[in-house]
């Protein structure tokens, strides 16, 4: 963890603040596990809270080191979102392609990120599942076609009955429109999972990078030295959670 | 909360029900010094007094001398070197182990609407199939040394010719047994009767019950998958909304919900809570908290106290997500406010509490915690560590082995209670979201036995072992790697100081690993819980739980070679439970509870230091027994600071 580019001496290296957002259970966490691990865990437990990883990514000219907030998609989390995509220069912002709900949610997280985040944060929105879409999957469309409105929304590109809910050019005319990248992924197949990071990876402008950052220097959740801190070594600090819980 | 724990205490009581007087906690030092002065178990040889009298309440100080037993049990002319020789002259306390057993016990089944234990499925066929005769009483209290006299008589004539043996020569007994009904294939179960309805039920207990097709065609068949369960947990809002329900979807148990919300409430109707109630061999057991009602259903047989603590941690993880304030807040703005809303994502960690119970928890029963065996030197090392490398907004920090506490540092002021670490292993070691996800987590919770009103937030980061300064990236999708794995959990009050936490860790486990800790904590880890015959050679001992009171923890030797399975575990468990609410019934209290059957003998030992569960072979004489108690009680007191956690860092 704490060798920030060592291997890749001769190439500059910069760490870049990702964070993911989006409805539960839409593949947050299933996307990052296939990009960090190339793992795939089928029926995954939801996350609690947010989970932190961290990943490189080489481009032929730098080293882009992701430090990954994978935060939890429960509603009940959402409060504490702000503090996850502080300071981020880049956002995931995923949705179920199986389910059109999601996509609504998407574009209440972008809305969100485009009023409070850092200004030039770039913003990826990525429609995960694929694999249920696509046309070599048939059986897993049957078994998720239980929705009667099922059948309107199909896009008549893709012919196929399957349990896509969102149109791709629906989501592809929202995020041209936004000026986000755009992806659909598979966490399961890992399709274009990499191209996703890679994209992110280029389009993060290069006078944001701040080159290398030491140990402990990282991108921090935001916290301002001292300023807000609470001594728990004297004791009587130490009944904070009363009143410092911001939740 | 924990205000009132002095330094050296280490977890506070009062988390359950059951052990909500503070009373018992006499933190000083008095009670590392005095944990183990007292007690022994003697069992007298002297001459039987079987006058009628003697149970009568009157004769509470003057016990009835036991049964007779066999002069030659070499085991018993052994003995006093041991426990005699460390304490030469306890009359009192030798009376007291055979005392307590009175009639009292056995009163107490009627009152108190079975707050112990309903007929349990150990015991049901025990005594006919050896023919023997007992008088009445051995349905509910087949403890009484009094009543089971002449089981034990004609049992100890047979130990008596096993007892030159026993202890040096266990295996040679199994042999010798190898055509008695005790002794099955393996040799290895054979302590429990068999029990086939049981074991099919056990097994599919864990099973998914299946959704109803849409066309109803396989309702009946649902609903019996579903009833055949041994074990339910519903959870409903006052006003009769379906929380969680451990088995089946929506669909199914509406009808259920529906019918215990009216029961429920026309009780509450008429200001008489209800507490609970039996079904032919299955108890509910409700309590209502708040805007919630609760609702065990079982048919293992644990008492009402037992399943209220059960209930009990099922609440505290609700409000471990939710904080008491922001629950009730929903609730007040609308009764029929629907909980699974929020609580989304958390139904993987009731669940996993719930099987945890229906397995069977030693730390639930107990109400206490286990630590990680370490030498005390190399405990005071890591302790040292931690606190060296404690941070500024550093609240509690824990090193946690598989489940087992391996060191603590804390704020003076305050104790960690049993009932939050108990969510919180439960999160991390059963419910797996956390770890499967690898990396580092961030996860904020309320700990509503330190304060139900806000979140802290904890720092969570699992040691890969072998290469300890690597996160773990990468771990097996299975739950196999269960038991090796080690986790920091740094736990601050202030939200934004993952970061801080983080380089804590860091330095912490570079440290440890400069010290040789981690290879420490990886060799005890690998080695597991010692196996009886280790803690005592020769002991007859199959188990045994000893929880220390004043330490709020206790300890136990590995499943190993006995109890492989989760089937034997679970019989082993339901045996302490019936154990240990003989010995919490109210309002009598027994300090020793003893009791055989055709399969086992067991012990039951309260004092105001300990409780001591154990069960041996019953081919195992009860001076043996007793003995083997005894000597497990030295072995405490020898390796006390390395099988608990005496204080933990302080800060």
């Amino acid at each position: 963890m704490a060798d920030p580019g060592a291997a890749s001496a001769p190439k500059p290296s910069s760490s870049v603040k990702l964070v993911l957002l989006g409805e539960a259970a839409v593949g947050k966490s299933s996307l990052v596990m296939r990009f960090v691990n190339n793992d795939f865990q089928e029926n995954k437990e939801p996350t609690i809270g947010a989970a932190f990883l961290t990943q490189k990514c080489n481009l032929p000219t730098r080293t882009i080191k992701f430090e990954i907030w994978d935060t939890a998609g429960q509603e009940r989390f959402a409060s504490l979102a702000p503090m996850y995509y502080r300071n981020a220069q880049a956002a995931l912002v995923v949705y179920d392609i199986t389910k059109a709900s999601s996509l609504i949610k998407a574009q209440h997280w972008v809305a969100e990120l485009q009023r409070q985040a850092s200004p030039g944060i770039v913003i990826a929105l990525v429609g995960n599942k694929f694999d249920l879409a696509s046309t070599t999957a048939p059986s897993d469309a049957t078994s998720n076609g239980d929705d009667a409105d099922a059948t309107e929304e199909q896009d008549e590109e893709g012919a196929e009955t399957d349990a896509r809910k969102v149109p791709t050019k629906t989501a592809k005319a929202y995020a041209d429109e936004e000026g986000l990248l755009f992806f659909e992924t598979s966490a399961k197949t890992g399709m274009n999972v990499t191209e996703v990071f890679t994209a992110i990876a280029n389009a993060i402008p290069e006078t944001s990078l701040k080159g290398s950052r030491g140990v402990g220097g990282q991108t921090s959740l935001g916290r301002q030295e001292d300023s807000a801190r609470v001594n728990l070594t004297s004791g009587r600090d130490a009944a904070g959670p009363n009143g410092g819980c911001a939740c | 909360m924990g205000d009132t724990a002095s330094p050296k205490t280490l977890l506070s009581q009062g988390d359950y029900p059951s052990s909500s007087a503070n009373g018992i906690r006499n933190a000083s030092n008095n009670v590392n010094q005095n944990d183990f002065a007292g007690p022994t178990i003697n069992i007298e040889q002297s001459t039987p007094d079987r006058s009628p009298n003697e149970e009568q309440p009157s004769r509470e100080g003057t016990p009835p001398p036991l049964p007779p037993r066999p002069k030659n049990i070499q085991l018993l002319d052994g003995r006093p070197q041991t426990s005699g020789s460390l304490r030469p002259s306890r009359q009192s306390l030798q009376s007291k182990a055979t005392t307590q057993l009175s009639l009292a016990d056995t009163r107490s089944y009627t009152d108190e609407s079975r707050e112990d234990i309903p007929p349990s499925t150990l015991r049901q066929k025990s005594y006919s199939s050896l023919g023997l005769n007992r008088s009445g009483g051995e349905e509910e209290d087949s403890a009484s040394i009094r009543s089971s006299a002449p089981t034990i008589e004609v049992g100890g004539y047979a130990e008596s010719m096993l007892g030159e043996v026993l202890g040096e020569q266990e295996k040679t007994i199994f042999k010798t047994l190898a055509d008695s009904q005790f002794d099955r294939l393996s040799g290895h179960s054979d302590i429990f009767p068999e029990d086939p309805e049981f074991e099919e039920a056990f097994e599919h207990e864990f099973d998914e019950v299946d959704t109803i097709k849409a066309d109803g065609s396989n309702e009946e068949a649902v609903m019996n998958q579903w009833r055949s369960k041994l074990k339910h947990f519903l959870i409903l809002s006052s006003a009769g909304k379906p929380i969680y329900s451990r088995h089946g979807d929506d669909q199914l148990i509406t009808n259920y919900i529906g019918v215990v919300q009216t029961i429920i409430s026309f009780y509450q109707g008429a200001n008489d809570e209800l507490r609970g109630f039996t079904a032919g061999d299955v108890r509910f057991v409700v309590m209502s908290k708040g805007p919630l009602n609760l609702v065990a259903i079982t048919r293992l047989g644990e008492s009402d106290s037992q399943l209220r603590a059960q209930l009990d941690a099922l609440y505290m993880q609700i409000l471990s997500t939710l904080t008491l304030p922001s629950m009730e807040r929903m609730f007040a703005n609308r009764a029929s406010y629907d909980l699974r809303r929020p609580l989304q994502g958390t139904e993987i960690l009731l669940s996993a509490l719930a099987d945890g119970f229906t397995r069977g928890s030693p730390s639930t029963l107990l109400s206490a915690l286990e630590c990680l065996k370490l030498r005390k030197s190399h405990r005071q090392t890591i302790n040292a560590t931690l606190l060296k490398s404690r941070s500024p907004n550093l609240l509690y920090g824990l090193v946690v082995a598989s489940g087992k506490l391996v060191s603590v540092v804390r704020p003076k002021k305050h104790s960690l209670h049993p009932g939050d670490l108990h969510l919180i292993f439960n999160m991390l070691f059963e419910a797996g979201s956390v770890k499967a996800g690898g990396g580092e987590n961030w996860i904020p919770l309320c700990l509503p036995g330190f304060n139900n009103t806000g979140y802290l937030y904890m720092y969570v980061s699992f040691i890969n072992l072998d290469n300890p300064s690597e996160q773990v990236e990468e771990r097996p999708a299975s739950s196999s790697g269960v038991q090796d794995e080690v986790a920091v959990l740094l736990i601050s009050a202030n939200k934004e100081e993952f970061f801080e936490l983080r380089q804590m860790r860091n330095d912490l486990v570079e440290q440890l690993q400069k010290n040789g800790s981690i290879e420490l904590i990886r060799s005890a880890v690998k080695k597991g819980r010692p196996a009886c015959t280790e803690i005592v050679p020769g002991s007859p001992l199959r188990h045994f739980l000893y929880k220390s009171r004043g330490n709020v923890q206790f300890t136990m030797p590995s499943w190993e070679p006995y109890f492989n399975t989760a089937l034997d575990r679970r019989r082993l468990l339901n045996m302490y439970h019936t154990l240990h609410s003989h010995l919490h019934t109210r309002p009598t209290h027994l300090k020793i509870h003893h009791s055989t059957s055709t399969t086992n003998i067991t012990l039951a030992w309260t004092t105001p230091l300990f409780e001591l569960y154990c069960v041996a072979p019953v081919t195992t004489s009860r001076a043996a027994l007793a003995q083997a108690a005894n000597k497990v009680i030295q072995w405490v007191r020898r390796e006390e600071e390395r099988v608990f956690i005496i204080g933990g860092a302080v800060f």
